[in-house]
């Protein structure tokens, strides 16, 4: 409960900063928190996963864009009165759903009555892996875990398309043109 | 009283939602692109959050099975957003990679100033 | 940073420990928390590491960006190869079990490489998207 009170408090410093260094940072550590968190949840394969992708690849590579950019914000030039209203409204409506939700951590909510009983009786028979979330990860649903990786390996093909070959010269009328056709397409 | 034990009984799925809506509204505020790509972060994050929140029973142990524990929690939100991350990670990148292109012709990750240069051109 | 003593020292003692780390990580992962995504996150942190503190171009030699571009596809090359491969054998696409003569042992040999077919694109993925951010800056 601490941590997750703490969460909230770096969301705020997230929304209200406009040093991209320091928002990148907190990043970061809102990362950790949430991984410590995912730990009291019982989730230690994905706070693992949490702590390493979050905290690690994605604050390199966020850094890594920081230093090919710029690091302030502009002041926004509009007020935030819409965005605000249209915020608010939804978490009025989200925590009124939650009044229905079952308490926290009663055995006998409805997502423990499916199918998690029969992967935490038969995946050690099934497939000798007492981590039934690698079982189910890697066995049961391996199809889905195809998917995965194919989105992985899509994502990484896509980085590499749009980010290698030369650099083009600064100011050129390539990005113009490329603009203008895209308006073309739009107006049609 | 009674506001007391639902606020301990729903408190994970409170902040959820305060995230949620954080992020929804750095997105929608804030023209920042780099801004934004963290603000959507922070939403998904808020979305593992609601995953993981109803699988833990209380007093339950992680899903690693041994003959010590009879209780575990629920393993099948946690595969499914064990793979929701690294697919997380890649979006974000590919996002990043667009951040650089747009750099690169616009000059500006500022969404005003670009729509302005598009103006322009 | 390319000459601090003890940054370059400190690294690599750390480099080896990482690796094996992340190997331990994969192939613990049946018995406790790890598997194929976490320890590839783990294995390019370990080349992001190295490039942070000797340049880009020393990690680029350590680890040629052309081999990096092909282990991505191997990886989803090796995990629809074992769908195949069983489908060959008799059993549905993925289903491991067909694998070996004895079911369990076969499911068990089918997660490992599955894994490792997963470690092999998340590493080479993210090892592929830092080097193309980081080659970028100049």
């Amino acid at each position: 409960m601490v941590l997750l009170t703490m969460m909230a408090v770096v969301t705020i410093g997230v929304v209200r900063l406009r040093n991209l260094f320091a928002v990148v940072i907190l990043g970061g550590i809102y990362s950790f928190l949430m991984a410590s968190v995912m730990i009291m949840l019982d989730a230690v394969d994905v706070a693992m996963t949490e702590a390493s992708v979050g905290a690690g690849i994605s604050t390199v590579l966020m850094l890594g864009v920081l230093h090919l950019t710029k690091m302030e914000e502009i002041k926004p030039a509009h007020t935030p009165l819409l965005p605000l209203f249209v915020a608010v409204v939804t978490a009025g409506g989200l925590v009124y759903g939650t009044i229905d939700l079952p308490p926290f951590g009663d055995p006998s909510g409805i997502i423990h009555q499916n199918v998690a009983p029969y992967y935490l009786q038969n995946s050690i028979t099934d497939t000798s892996a007492p981590n039934v979330v690698t079982a189910v990860l890697a066995s049961y649903r391996g199809f889905d875990t195809l998917g995965e990786t194919v989105v992985i390996f899509t994502a990484g093909i896509a980085v590499l398309l749009l980010l290698k070959g030369r650099r083009p010269l600064p100011a050129s009328g390539d990005g113009k043109a490329k603009s203008r056709t895209r308006r073309r397409r739009r107006r049609k | 009283m009674a506001a007391f034990q639902e606020l301990v009984q729903h408190y994970n799925s409170w902040i959820a939602i305060f995230l949620m809506v954080s992020g929804l509204y750095i997105v929608v505020a804030r023209g920042n692109m780099v801004k934004k790509l963290v603000g959507l972060g922070l939403f998904q994050t808020s979305v593992y959050l609601i995953y993981l929140s109803p699988g833990k029973i209380i007093g339950g142990t992680p899903p690693i099975l041994s003959d010590q524990y009879t209780v575990y929690s629920n393993p099948l939100p946690h595969v499914l957003i064990l793979t929701a991350i690294v697919v997380g990670v890649a979006t974000l990148a590919l996002g990043l990679a667009l951040v650089v292109r747009i750099n690169e012709a616009f000059g500006s990750i500022e969404e005003d100033e670009i729509f302005e240069k598009d103006v322009e051109a | 940073m390319k000459f601090d003593t003890i940054l370059r020292v400190g690294t690599k003692l750390l480099l080896p420990f990482i690796l094996v780390f992340g190997l331990y990580v994969q192939f613990h992962g049946d018995y406790g928390p790890g598997g194929g995504f976490q320890a590839g996150v783990i294995a390019a942190a370990m080349v992001i590491f190295y490039a942070i503190t000797f340049g880009l171009d020393a990690a680029k030699r350590a680890m040629p960006p052309i081999l990096v571009e092909t282990l991505i596809g191997l990886g989803v090359l090796l995990y629809t190869g074992v769908g195949v491969v069983s489908m060959l054998k008799g059993g549905e696409f993925l289903n491991y079990s067909v694998l070996e003569h004895d079911p369990v042992a076969g499911q068990h040999i089918g997660i490992l490489l599955v894994e490792l077919g997963v470690l092999i694109t998340v590493f080479a993925t993210m090892t592929a998207i830092f080097y193309s951010f980081a080659g970028r800056g100049r």
